[in-house]
């Protein structure tokens, strides 16, 4: 790319000719207030709020969206730029509730950060707002018309991520909102409840469901033994919403936190991964050897399952029925564990701490319900929610000691933290099934970089010696649902000749899950990846199979992966879920 | 058949120049003004009543034709009578029942109706003044047409909108034939350079240098847009003119798409103008055949095709980007610019986007040259302007004027002053983006840069009129009442901006207003005009900054003296008895709320606590005894 001088503020910088104002001023070391700008999403130059001077243009630019020009001089600090930049959140402010003090993003929201910023002290303007319903009838989000400025964030994030365009601007003048089609709930329309609005909304408008009251009150009730798990990804996520760097492996001092907000037990996902593994590996050679559907498809990640089943019904065969590791470790928790520790399943409250509010849904499906009429997880709180928690609780997070889980259910391996990243599943199975199919001999150097990284899709073909020829399988990863889609065509189409296809509805996996700690952006993404595959490293059991805890389980309770008890535990069934009311209403 | 050099169209012409002159001295004709408007006055009624009436009278041998709107609303419908060698003489406004009579007296008996008739047309090959309508004024005579310069309204209300070949009669498609068998597009931008002429939509941007970006654009797709989302209250001059002369502007766009290299375009009309884009259907239709339009046009290398994309009647897609956005099947709303549509425009291709008025302007100024074309209007305005003159005028209508003409003749030369003899206040122009301009400034000649130094703009055409009975703060809120509501809702400035400035305007109107409000009113707009994304926005506050200009102390006198001096704002007037009152309980029985009382033959008075302000008793009260202030 070619480089332009702009001289933005008397410093003088050299960017790429196919920047912005806004990302030129960041080189200049100038934070520009943005709220419609994400550095993720189409710029669109909506808010206003990043208005600068462009010497020689016509009156003021939005820096996110002018372009930069060799020569171009820019003045970010004039007195007409900070009263512009004022009056545009003064405007937002008067249509706002203005209830920040119990707003569930107080100190987190970045309106209020632009407004303390820009020393914002009254809003000059009284009059009528805009209010519309809340819309919190799903599980998952809970949507507040009323504190929606409508900088477009998650009209993009769903239609460029997730191509599944849920959202839009409706009316014209003061009356636009932006709402689902029709103005149905989240749970009429064809969303998956990723959250990827959420993770992307500036203000509280989209949120994750808060269910930590109903988890305080679970703890706090004596009769109730509370048990909970915690998802790969939520470990190198978790520390950035408690004052800790991007990247921070916090796994210790999570253990620790949820011991002191008064869990019983506090167990792993990743030991789950582990047994999903073994399942799903087993089922994908099963499937091979006896000529079932392929590709297979892995079914770990909630939003995906949603997508499908609401997108591309006649594909669910293709999807493993191994349930994911949190819908696992939830039957273990209503089942083995009562079981075995003689406690009524009644009494089992089982929360689950997920980088995802897609989870919230799963564990509503009536088909993960190992004991009739009891969900095997009572409670999904987001890395969000826990750390909102672990605040409330006033735990000082930074200085607790690092401690273990709990065990039998806490052990885990390498395999089970990557999970928490695109291609980690694939990895993990990978290494499992090399391993069945080629007498216990691991896959050379453990790691396969093939299926690593940010890439939409990545294909790969791995050699696998089995008895003594050489069988070649051919796999695909996707990540987010726009790629997820594209993939899903040519399987429909007939085109995909892979045998094994993973898909996680979340731009680079569950570590950009919709639940995780806001801002998510690239480079925090890269931070949290390279965590995981650290840990993975740092970790002497890298493979599934090698889990001492899960061998165990086998042993002495499950008997063999595919056999009866899994079947009837581990695995699950999926439906079609139509959303007539779209349809109908079109 | 299909033409295929500058000869087929000139024996085109030739023919039905020649149909023209035998039907001339042998053909009766009744002629109908059918354009939305005439239709709207009731010119479909008419139409039947002439048709009717000739069929009772068994006369076969008159042709009944329609024309488009020739701009004299306030005498629609308007009905044409052509005699054979005599002027073709107008009627107006006519009813049905006075159909027999114009049969009978006048296309049979040759007689002019005098009290309906309007004035006369000479017919092209007639001699000199016929007798029979030796009383009835030319055209040219009367005072709504005789300061009017009608180039771009040439062929409105003349020639039959559905006739190919009276437009190629009336000298269509010579423009189209001249550029692309004679020029280079660089050598068409050139010219178009040389016009001056600049855009008829708003804005103002000089027409050839638009070409010329486009042009310089690289990239083998290219698109030509025709704007015809006319949306300014008030304004219909892009609907008459699509109405009335589509082929004028199909040329200007195969001109326009020559120029700029484009093979495409799109005419993005307002579905609201289902007349205009029946008209434009059809003439597109006969382009194609007549191969003016689609492969090899007039024989040459050069290829076009034109559609049509009905909006859905949003006044922002009339910003160039936000009409785009709408052609591209996306809700309408505007982009920031650089870059601009010259380089990434429609589906990303260069595109060049101009008014129906500025391409109607086209055709003309490839079949007279450039030169000729700059003669006319002022040293920076060239060319003439189309306004909708409406309001408390006594001739609405619509007259093209050359630039440079007072705001003062237009207003009571053309438009024949004031309604009622009242005393003028002010004139809008420019729509919700221009602004009012007051009595002392009538002498300011028209062009785009006098007009922007008054604190207006040149818009696209309305005009509205307004009398001493206007009050201004209530004008300023009807057009922030428009914008807000024809907001697009995208950037911040504009969707909540124009709602707390109508607000505040209504605070003012309603007796609310505060000292430092006209401030606080003022520092909004400032923020609105530099922050918003589009013209839309940024335009918004004009009108409240341009009556604050110059009539401030009406705002004053709202909030400081809760007074409103035209007596309009219904929340600040108070009805009075005065000692006129004779006591004659008229009032009072008329009163819907029970707010007066009095006692017979002595003075009434009303309690301002129960009036609603509805004005009945004024209305009811024989001798004047009510006052309102």
């Amino acid at each position: 790319m070619e480089l332009v001088k702009v001289t933005i503020d008397g410093i003088t910088v050299e960017v790429p000719s196919n920047f912005t104002v806004i990302e030129a001023a960041a080189k200049a070391g100038i934070r520009i207030p943005q709220l419609c700008y994400h550095p993720e999403l189409e710029k669109v130059g909506a808010c206003r709020v990043c208005v600068v001077e462009i010497v020689g243009g016509r009156g003021l630019g939005a820096a996110c969206v002018y372009p930069v020009a060799d020569g171009m001089v820019v003045h970010t600090n004039t007195q007409k730029v900070r009263e512009t930049r004022k009056a545009v959140v003064e405007l937002l402010l008067a249509n706002h509730p203005q209830d920040c003090l119990f707003c569930q993003k107080n100190q987190d929201c970045e309106l209020q950060q632009t407004a303390a910023d820009l020393g914002i002290r009254e809003v000059p303007y009284t009059g009528e707002k805009r209010h519309g319903e809340k819309d919190a009838n799903n599980p998952s989000l809970v949507r507040d018309p009323d504190k929606c400025i409508l900088c477009g964030r998650c009209i993009r994030a769903c239609h460029e991520r997730q191509g599944l365009d849920v959202y839009d601007y409706v009316n014209r003048g003061f009356k636009s909102i932006v709402q689902p089609a029709f103005g149905l709930g989240l749970d009429e329309v064809p969303c998956s409840l990723c959250g990827q609005c959420a993770a992307v909304c500036p203000t509280a408008a989209i949120c994750e469901k808060d269910d930590t009251e109903k988890v305080f009150a679970a703890i706090a009730d004596p009769k109730k033994y509370t048990i909970v798990q915690t998802a790969p990804a939520v470990r190198v996520a978790l520390g950035e919403a408690l004052g800790l760097p991007a990247g921070e492996i916090v796994t210790g001092k999570m253990v620790a936190a949820l011991r002191r907000l008064g869990f019983d037990k506090v167990f792993d996902t990743d030991f789950s991964a582990d047994l999903t593994i073994m399942e799903e590996g087993h089922e994908f050679l099963h499937r091979v050897t006896n000529g079932g559907v392929l590709p297979m498809i892995t079914s770990c990640s909630p939003g995906w399952i949603n997508f499908i089943e609401m997108k591309y019904p006649d594909l669910l065969p293709h999807l493993s029925t191994a349930k994911s590791p949190q819908g696992m470790f939830g039957a273990l928790a209503k089942t083995y564990w009562p079981e075995t520790q003689n406690i009524p399943v009644e009494d089992i409250y089982s929360v689950s701490i997920m980088p995802c509010t897609a989870k919230k849904s799963e564990c509503v499906r009536p088909q993960l319900q190992s004991n009739p009429g009891i969900p095997d997880v009572d409670t999904v709180l987001t890395t969000r929610e826990l750390a909102r928690m672990i605040k409330n609780a006033g735990i000082d997070f930074k200085n607790l000691p690092e401690e273990q889980y709990d065990s039998p259910l806490g052990a885990s391996t390498g395999a089970g933290v990557i999970f928490g990243v695109t291609g980690g599943v694939m990895e993990a199975a990978l290494r499992t099934v090399y391993a069945v199919l080629n007498d216990g001999k691991d896959i050379p150097g453990i790691i396969f970089t093939p299926v690593r990284g940010m890439e939409g899709i990545k294909e790969a073909t791995v050699d696998v010696p089995v008895n003594g020829q050489t069988v070649t399988v051919k796999l695909a990863v996707a990540h987010t649902l726009k790629n997820a889609k594209v993939l899903m065509d040519k399987v429909r189409a007939g085109e995909a000749d892979y045998h094994f296809i993973e898909v996680m509805a979340c731009p680079g996996g569950c570590i950009g899950g919709g639940g995780q700690p806001q801002p998510v952006n690239q480079d925090v993404r890269a931070a949290r990846t390279a965590a995981v595959y650290r840990d993975d490293e740092a970790n002497t059991l890298r493979q599934s199979h090698k889990n001492p805890d899960v061998i165990a389980l086998y042993d002495k309770w499950l008997g063999k992966p595919l056999g009866e008890k899994s079947h009837h535990y581990l695995h699950t069934h999926y439906a079609a879920q139509p959303k007539d009311k779209v349809t109908r209403a079109k | 058949m299909a033409i295929k050099s500058l000869d087929d169209l000139r024996k085109i012409k030739t023919a039905a120049k020649q149909q023209a002159e035998t039907k001339r001295l042998s053909e009766k004709k009744v002629i109908i003004g059918m354009g939305t408007c005439g239709i709207a006055a009731g010119a479909r009624a008419v139409m039947a009543a002439v048709l009717e009436e000739l069929e009772k009278r068994n006369i076969h041998d008159v042709a009944v034709l329609q024309t488009g709107c020739i701009g004299m609303c306030q005498k629609e419908p308007l009905l044409d009578i052509v005699r054979p060698g005599e002027e073709r003489v107008t009627y107006g406004p006519v009813k049905p029942t006075d159909v027999p009579r114009i049969i009978a007296d006048h296309l049979v008996n040759g007689n002019v109706v005098e009290d309906l008739v309007v004035a006369k047309l000479p017919v092209e090959g007639n001699d000199g003044e016929s007798a029979a309508a030796k009383n009835v004024p030319y055209y040219s005579d009367i005072d709504f047409y005789k300061k009017q310069h009608r180039l771009v309204l040439k062929n409105c209300g003349h020639i039959n909108p559905d006739s190919l070949e009276e437009y190629i009669a009336a000298d269509g498609y010579e423009g189209l034939a001249t550029v692309l068998l004679n020029m280079t597009p660089q050598q068409v931008v050139e010219e178009m350079k040389k016009t001056g002429l600049r855009g008829r939509g708003g804005g103002g941007f000089p027409t050839g240098m638009k070409w010329s970006f486009c042009q310089k654009s690289p990239g083998p797709k290219k698109y030509i847009i025709c704007n015809a989302d006319e949306g300014d209250p008030g304004a219909f001059m892009d609907r008459s003119l699509l109405e009335g002369d589509p082929h004028a502007i199909l040329e200007g766009m195969i001109i326009g798409a020559y120029a700029i290299g484009a093979d495409e375009g799109y005419i993005y009309c307002r579905a609201e103008y289902p007349l205009a884009i029946k008209r434009l259907k059809q003439a597109i239709a006969q382009a194609e055949e007549a191969g003016l339009l689609g492969e090899h046009i007039l024989g040459t290398d050069f290829s076009c095709t034109l559609h049509i994309k009905e909006g859905a009647g949003a006044f922002v897609c009339g910003e160039e980007t936000a009409l785009m956005a709408s052609i591209e099947g996306k809700r309408g709303m505007p982009r920031p610019r650089p870059p601009f549509p010259a380089v990434k425009g429609l589906w990303g291709k260069p595109s060049n986007i101009n008014n129906v008025e500025t391409f109607a302007n086209i055709p003309y100024i490839f079949r007279v040259g450039a030169e000729e074309y700059a003669k006319l209007g002022t040293e920076k305005s060239k060319g003439t302007k189309v306004f909708a003159l409406t309001g408390k005028i006594n001739n609405t209508g619509l007259a093209e004027v050359p630039m440079g003409i007072t705001m003062r003749e237009i207003i009571f030369d053309i438009g024949g002053g004031i309604i009622g003899g009242k005393k003028f206040k002010a004139v809008q122009i420019g729509g919700p983006s221009g602004g009012c301009m007051p009595e002392h400034l009538l002498d300011t000649p028209i062009d785009y840069d006098s007009l922007i130094a008054a604190g207006a703009m040149m818009g696209s055409g309305g005009l509205v009129v307004m009398d001493e009975s206007t009050c201004m703060v209530d004008v300023a809120k009807f057009f922030l009442n428009f914008t807000q509501s024809e907001s697009c809702g995208k950037c911040t400035p504009c969707r909540e901006g124009t709602k707390r400035m109508l607000e505040m305007l209504e605070k003012i109107t309603d007796g609310r207003g505060e000292d430092g409000d006209i401030e606080k009113l003022e520092k909004l707009a400032a923020s609105i005009k530099a922050g918003a994304l589009c013209a839309l926005g940024q335009t918004a506050p004009n009108p409240i900054l341009s009556t604050l200009r110059y009539f401030r102390d009406e705002y004053e006198a709202h909030i400081k003296e809760k007074r409103c001096p035209a007596g309009v704002c219904q929340k600040l007037l108070n009805y009075k008895i005065t000692d006129a009152c004779k006591g004659c309980g008229l009032c009072a029985k008329n009163c819907p709320v029970s707010a007066i009382t009095g006692e017979p033959k002595q003075q009434y008075t009303i309690d301002t606590a129960k009036c609603i302000k509805c004005g009945v008793c004024m209305s009811k009260c024989p001798f004047k005894a009510i006052v309102r202030g």
